[in-house]
Parts: C-alpha cells; sequence; structure tokens
C-alpha cells in the first residue's frame, strides 16, 4: 500500500517537471492539424521558428539559474540591447574582433554590478534589475541616439544569428550549444547543486557551509553574459544595432522558464524544459500569425495560454 | 478549601484528559486558577504545559472532563470565543506586527470606527494611552512597534490584552528575552494586576522568579498533576523534586567513560559577541562530550553561533589546535572542520523540498567534486551508507526529506556532518521535537561520534539526556559559563536524598539568580 502511495506521490513530483514535454506535444499537434494547409509544417516555417524562439531560449536557460537560487532578473531585455548598440558601434569604429569583446564586456560589467549591488549594498535583486532595466536602456538610448546603427560586416552577422550552417540555422546551433552547457553546469557541477541548495532555502545553505552570496553573485553574472549574447544574435540576424532590440524579452524568458517547470521561488527547475518552454511561447505565437490573428489578439491569446498551462502544470501539485 | 476558593474562581479544569495518537500529555487533570492570583505552572518540556495553555486558548478540544470559567461550563472552547471569555495569551514569540504602530498593533482586527466607517486613529491612539496610564507605563502608542525594545514589545503585548477585557491572563515563558530592568517592570505590573483582580497564570522555567512573583504553584510531570500548593509550601529543593520526579531514570545508561584527559583541541579565552556580549571560557578535549547546560535566553546558544560564525566575535581569542582562528562566517568554520546541528532543523539544518541525497551531499560537494564536475556516485553510495547506518526509514533516496520523520530528519542532518568528518561537531537542541526512539538513536550516534575521536559540544535543556551523554557539563548564565563539572565528580559525589538530574537542576537554578532580583 505504501509503496503504491510512494509512486503516486513520485509521479505527482514529476508531474510538474514533464507536463511541458505533454503541453509541447499537444500544442505543436494542435496547429499542425488545424493549420495543416498553411504550411504550418513546412521545413521553412518550422525552422523560422526556431529562428524566432533561440535567443529567448539562450535567456531562457541562464534564467534557470537566476530563477533556481531563489533570484529574478528583470534586465536581461535591455541588456540585449545596450550589447547590440555596443556591439554595433564597437564594430562600425574598431571592427569585429572589438565588436564582439564589446558585446561580451556590457555584459559582464552590467553583471558584475548587479551582484555586488545585489550582495554587498543588499538590495533585492527584483529592485536592482529593475532599475538596472531602465539603467540599461537610457544608456543605450544615449550612446546610440536612439538611432540604429547597421552592421555589414557579414563575418559577423553570419557567424551570429543570420547564417546557415549545414543547412540549418547557425542561431539553432547557438542554442543548442548553450542549452547542453547551461544543462551541464545545472545537473553535474558543484556550482549547479550551490544554485539549487541556495533557492531551496538559503539559511540553511549557508549553515552547510556555502557561500551563497558568491553563488548569486556568479549567477547574476551568467545572466547578463547571456543577455548579452542575446543582443548580439540579434545585432547579428537584424544586421543592426539598436535599443529596441530585447525590449520585452525578460517577461517572456520568465515565462519560458516557469513554463517548464522552474519554480519562481527557488530550488527547483530544469534547463531543457525552459528551451521547451521558450519554443511552445515560438509555437504559440507562429500559430496564432498563421491562424490569421491580429497582433492584440495574439497577446491576448498568448497570455491565455500561459496561464492555462501553468495552472495545469501546478494542478498535479502535491497540494501539502 | 475549595469552597472558599470558588467563590472567586476563574478557571476550573476538571479531570481533562487528553491524548496524542496514544500518547497521553494529560491524565485526568485538575486545576483551579482564581482571580486575585498569580498562579504559577511548572514542569519539564512535555509535561503538559503548553497542551493546557492550547486548551484554554481554543487550540485542542480535550477528550475527557470539563472546563469552566467564572463556574459557567464551557463546552466549545474556540481561538475566537476564548478571547470573550476574557482569556489573553501573551505569547511567548511575538504575534505583534513589526511594521506597525503601538496603538496600531493593540487595536489590530479590533479598530475603534468613526461614523463614516474609517479607522479612528486619534481614538486609538487615546484608548491605547488610557490603557497604559492605567498600567503605569510610559510608552508611547504613536510609535513604531519596531523602535520598541523587546520588553516594551511584551508590554504592548498585555496592553492588547487588557484592552481587550482579558480578565485571565496567560504568559508563556515571558522573561527569557528581558533584560533585568525589564523583568522588574514587568513584574510590578504583574502585581498591580494582580491586585485589581486579574487573574494570571504564568509558565516559566526560571525557579527565582516564580518564588519572587507567584501565589500559588502546580507541578506537572508527564501529563499528570503532581501537585498544588501555596509559594511558602515549596522550597527549590523540593519544588525541583517534584517537577523532576523523585527516581533518577536509566542510571545505568549513564556513559561512564574512562575520561582520561586527551589532548585540548579548542581553548575559549573571554570570547564574547560583538552585539550580544558574554564572556565565554572554556576548554574542548579532544573525543569529549562537552554538555552545555542553561536556561532559555542564558546565552548557551550562542556558544554555538559564536563558534560556527554565525555571530561575529567582540572580543577574546579561539584557540584551534595551538592556533590563533577567526571564524568569520560558515564557510571558515567548514574549514576548520567545526560541524553544527542547528537548533531549528526544519529552517537552519534543511532544505525541506530537496531530496535525502542533496542534503546529504550539500556540506560534502568538494568531497565528490572533479575538475568542478560532481560524481553523483560517489555521492549516493555515501547517502546510502548514511541511511544504512543512521537506520533513516524511507524508501528510497530520493524521497524528499519533508517526507521523512522528525526524527529521521534529525538524523539527515547529523548523517550529512557525519560524512563530512568534521573535527568539532556541535549539537544545538539536537533531540527537540523527535520521539523517544529517535531521541535514542541520535544520542547513541553521538556517543560513537565521541569514540571515534571526534569532540562534541552538546546543547540541550533536558537534563536527562545531558547527564546521560556528556563527560563533562558546563553550566551557562548570563552570558557566561559559571562552572564546569565532570559527571564522574556529581555522580560520586551523589546526595542520596535527591536526584542527579535535581543536583544539576538546582546547579543551574542557582548559577543563573540574579543578585539583582534577589
Amino acid at each position: 500500500m505504501s509503496i503504491i502511495k510512494y509512486y503516486f506521490n513520485h509521479f505527482k513530483e514529476t508531474w510538474r517537471q514533464n507536463i511541458i514535454y505533454i503541453g509541447f506535444i499537444v500544442v505543436f499537434l494542435f496547429f499542425a492539424i488545424t493549420l495543416h494547409d498553411s504550411g504550418f509544417l513546412s521545413l521553412n516555417n518550422i525552422l523560422n521558428i526556431g529562428r524566432q524562439t533561440a535567443i529567448i531560449a539562450i535567456m531562457a536557460v541562464a534564467m534557470t539559474l537566476v530563477l533556481s537560487s531563489g533570484e529574478i532578473d528583470l534586465s536581461v531585455g535591455s541588456v540585449a540591447g545596450l550589447a547590440s548598440v555596443t556591439t554595433a558601434l564597437a564594430i562600425k569604429y574598431y571592427g569585429i574582433f572589438f565588436g564582439i569583446s564589446a558585446g561580451l564586456c556590457t555584459g559582464l560589467i552590467v553583471g558584475i554590478l548587479n551582484g555586488l549591488i545585489s550582495t554587498r549594498l543588499m538590495v533585492p535583486t527584483f529592485l536592482t534589475t529593475l532599475a538596472m532595466m531602465g539603467i540599461a536602456k537610457g544608456v543605450s538610448m544615449w550612446i546610440s541616439g536612439t538611432r540604429s546603427i547597421s552592421i555589414i560586416e557579414e563575418p559577423y552577422t553570419n557567424f551570429f544569428g543570420s547564417g546557415d550552417f549545414l543547412g540549418i540555422p547557425s542561431l539553432l546551433f547557438w542554442m543548442i550549444i548553450i542549452g547542453i552547457i547551461g544543462h551541464v553546469i545545472y545537473r553535474r557541477t558543484k556550482f549547479g547543486r550551490q544554485i539549487l541548495a541556495v533557492g531551496g532555502n538559503v539559511v540553511s545553505a549557508n549553515y552547510s557551509g556555502i557561500n551563497t552570496n558568491k553563488v548569486k553573485f556568479f549567477v547574476l553574472i551568467i545572466s547578463s553574459l547571456m543577455a548579452a549574447l542575446a543582443g548580439m544574435l540579434y545585432a547579428g540576424r537584424l544586421h543592426t544595432g539598436r535599443f529596441q532590440l530585447g525590449e520585452g524579452d525578460e517577461l517572456s524568458v520568465i515565462a519560458a522558464a516557469v513554463l517548464g517547470g522552474t519554480s519562481l521561488f527557488g530550488g527547483k527547475g530544469t534547463v531543457i524544459g525552459s528551451i521547451i518552454g521558450a519554443l511552445m511561447i515560438g509555437v504559440i505565437n507562429n500559430g496564432l500569425i498563421l491562424m490569421g490573428l491580429e497582433y492584440p489578439q495574439q497577446l491576448i491569446a498568448r497570455g491565455s495560454i500561459i496561464i492555462l498551462a501553468v495552472a495545469i502544470s501546478e494542478s498535479g501539485k502535491n497540494k501539502s | 478549601m475549595r469552597d472558599v476558593n470558588s467563590l472567586s474562581s476563574a478557571v476550573k479544569m476538571q479531570n481533562i484528559s487528553k491524548s496524542f495518537g496514544g500518547i497521553k500529555a494529560l491524565d485526568n487533570v485538575d486545576i483551579s486558577f482564581q482571580y486575585h492570583e498569580i498562579h504559577a505552572l511548572l514542569g519539564e518540556n512535555g509535561a503538559g504545559k503548553s497542551t493546557i495553555l492550547k486548551i484554554l486558548r481554543g487550540i485542542h478540544s480535550f477528550s475527557n472532563g470539563k472546563v469552566l470559567i467564572d463556574n459557567n461550563p464551557i463546552s466549545n472552547l474556540t481561538p475566537q470565543n476564548a478571547k470573550e471569555y476574557g482569556i489573553g495569551m501573551i505569547f511567548q514569540e511575538m504575534s505583534l506586527v513589526q511594521s506597525l504602530t503601538v496603538a496600531q498593533n493593540i487595536y489590530l482586527g479590533n479598530e475603534p470606527k468613526t461614523k463614516l466607517g474609517f479607522i479612528d486613529d486619534i481614538l486609538m491612539i487615546k484608548k491605547s494611552e488610557t490603557i497604559f496610564k492605567s498600567m503605569g507605563i510610559n510608552i508611547n502608542p504613536k510609535e513604531k512597534l519596531n523602535n520598541l525594545t523587546t520588553g516594551q514589545q511584551q508590554l504592548t503585548e498585555i496592553a492588547k490584552a487588557l484592552s481587550q477585557n482579558a480578565k485571565i491572563l496567560i504568559l508563556d515563558e515571558p522573561t527569557s528575552a528581558l533584560t533585568t530592568s525589564e523583568v522588574k517592570i514587568l513584574f510590578n505590573l504583574l502585581i498591580k494586576l494582580k491586585s485589581e483582580g486579574k487573574c494570571i497564570i504564568y509558565v516559566s522555567h526560571r525557579m527565582e522568579e516564580i518564588f519572587q512573583i507567584s501565589d500559588k504553584i502546580t507541578v506537572l510531570r508527564d501529563g499528570k498533576l503532581i501537585n498544588t500548593k501555596k509559594i511558602n509550601e515549596y522550597n527549590l529543593q523540593t519544588l525541583i523534586s517534584d517537577i523532576m520526579g523523585k527516581e533518577t531514570k536509566n542510571l545505568s545508561d549513564f556513559r561512564k567513560k574512562t575520561n582520561k584527559k586527551s589532548k585540548i583541541i579548542l581553548k575559549v579565552r573571554n570570547v564574547s559577541s560583538l552585539n550580544k556580549g558574554g564572556n565565554y571560557n572554556f576548554d574542548l578535549y579532544k573525543g569529549e562530550v562537552l554538555g552545555i547546560a542553561g536556561l532559555l535566553g542564558s546565552g548557551r546558544s550562542r556558544i554555538a553561533r559564536l563558534l560556527y560564525g554565525l555571530e561575529t566575535k567582540g572580543s577574546g581569542n579561539i584557540i584551534f589546535k595551538n592556533n590563533n582562528i577567526d571564524i568569520k562566517n560558515t564557510i571558515d568554520s567548514n574549514k576548520y572542520k567545526i560541524a553544527l546541528v542547528p537548533e531549528d532543523r526544519r529552517l537552519q539544518g534543511l532544505i525541506l523540498n530537496h531530496s535525502i541525497k542533496s542534503n546529504i551531499e550539500l556540506p560534502n560537494l568538494n568531497n565528490y567534486t572533479k575538475y568542478s564536475f560532481v560524481s553523483d556516485n560517489d555521492s549516493i553510495e555515501d547517502t546510502k551508507k548514511v541511511i544504512a547506518d543512521l537506520n533513516i526509514k524511507t524508501l528510497d533516496k530520493n524521497n524528499l526529506v519533508s517526507s521523512l520523520s522528525g526524527g529521521n530528519q534529525q538524523k539527515v542532518v547529523i548523517g550529512k556532518w557525519k560524512i563530512s568528518d568534521p573535527e568539532i561537531l556541535i549539537l544545538d537542541e539536537a533531540t527537540a521535537g523527535i520521539d523517544i526512539g529517535s531521541k535514542g538513536e541520535v544520542l547513541d550516534l553521538v556517543n560513537s561520534l565521541a569514540q571515534e575521536g571526534k569532540s562534541i559540544i552538546f546543547i540541550s535543556s533536558e537534563l536527562t539526556e545531558l547527564l546521560a551523554i556528556s563527560d563533562r557539563i558546563a553550566i551557562v548564565g548570563n552570558g557566561q559559563i559559571k562552572k564546569i563539572i565532570s559527571k564522574n565528580d556529581l555522580i560520586e559525589n551523589k546526595n542520596n536524598n535527591v536526584s542527579i538530574e535535581q543536583q544539576l537542576q538546582f546547579l543551574i537554578q542557582t548559577s543563573n539568580m540574579n543578585e539583582a532580583l534577589i
């Protein structure tokens, strides 16, 4: 009897983390059937979904770590915008190498600032990164004069987001590589275990001799670095750096992670789930467009589907 | 006798019994609290005091017997109507909202309204002032609660009860966090309230206070009422013997170690806490169990917090293996192989919604990590070992810790530190709230760790287990170690009229006596 109860509880536990895969398949099949004639299943459309989703997915991988540590990063969208601008500017004046360095340094600097403010000045990350969202946007508008800065260097744009490799968009390779690295860090390294412990119970983690501030600090740096990479990919894909790039992405990124089974309160999550969550949002967006919905209708439908998905996954949770 | 008293009887509990899953928490208890009286309720942890208080507050029902308030039988006591019957509880851990003002706290959920239905702040402040005036206490009702001292907060809590016209006031360990002068103010107030006719039920482990303030004492032991006597019919010795019982519990189990002096591993010299003061001096030998005894608020947990880097040292030296060390945080303490089984296993010791394996590997991640990758095989092996060695009752190593019983949870905490192979293991109230069986297992485990050569600091408020496990016992009072006695001395110099526990209790009580109060 207790064995049955045990497996039942086990099922309930895993339900929350696995529902995303079932949900993804259901949504995909739904559109595949209803939108068969609109070309939903065409290779072109599938690759398009991949392209549109990859950048969100990359940020969602990092967000999984942030949320799992019990923190949040709201600055990712505007950091992506800022990095697209700094990269484009540096390429324009100093060439590709400095462009890439500038983009990555942008992420590093913002991450260090977020980390120091949160762990040294004890400002909650919600506020730190909310403020940083404004600051990063302000800086990118200022240094770009709110103009777009075009990038003509093909090697850069091909490598970062525009080109194909073996017939597959390079963006998808980026997503897969970041996904694998993220998954391995999260599941297999000491740092990953520490992230989960800090998010699970910060007091117990400290009492177990873990430097909780150090963990939070590095998690925030990783998040900003991935946001910067996302900005560089936006810049490569659109051949331009512009402060609006990535605007509002923080919500899609957090939604993707939560849909994927990562707890908003820390201590639990999966990297692969977050990627699937991002893909699911991409599929929904794409499907709604193909269905001919107007943008306002898309917003309403997307919001409703996300609420529904999270509500279903929460329903299997152990209430005790 | 009873007839005379019943004229002013506030609460009568007749033949009250209460069981929790077959264990009798209260067994046919007969007790009567009068107006114009401070009535102390005494007993060891688990004697049934808090069950009585919870019945009076309407939290627990009772299976048998009757409760009468003002001589009227009350059948359905609930937390809501307990207030209407005039019962006011002053909580041990404050139930006030720190961010609200004193007046807002006093009238929380009970706010006076203006004619328009808005909260009448002016009236609320005026009424609060009146209450404080009647209490003879000067607290500004407009002050935010977090600007008050602990003592003032306690007084606010009493004011809150009085604002709801409480006639019967219950105070549970009200002085454990108060300074001497705050205790004086509280006691003057209690005497004043008594003279105004309130019935005051007073629970405390500090017997000096009991003798100072109460009129009558009721002693409970193992859910049974032992005695109700006037204060002048008791002295410290007879009171202790009523509380603890005549016979020593399993003296045969007491660990009689040879106690041959091994080398000193840790010297603590004039160590104080930066924020909380104190002045600690003691040595810890390799392979010994040093018990730490003391009353709540005596500063016994501070020793653990200082040695584990949870509290900043103000002055003094900690000398570990002949080196002066500075423990600034838990990373330092882990570096020196000092481990702590903390007071609150659920909030400090464990990550409840993680698996047994995750919890056990947490302080030991370095052992399993190569090139920053964690080897799950090693960690699983250790987890299995802990589950088997410590007899943790679970079906699977991946089960969540929250699904375990309290005793098994505590074994996980001890197990994770056992794997880390510490030199010094500090346990703070390690057996609190776990069942008897697990308690024995935990003590056995501590014993075997000491035999392996680990030095143990064992903080506990349970004297029986302290005596059972310790080689020496340090008695803490007012932030200092007042005395360190070896158990062998205690056993050899045993006075035949009193048990060893009683002797120890006597030492603890007398070393906590505060000259200013006597």
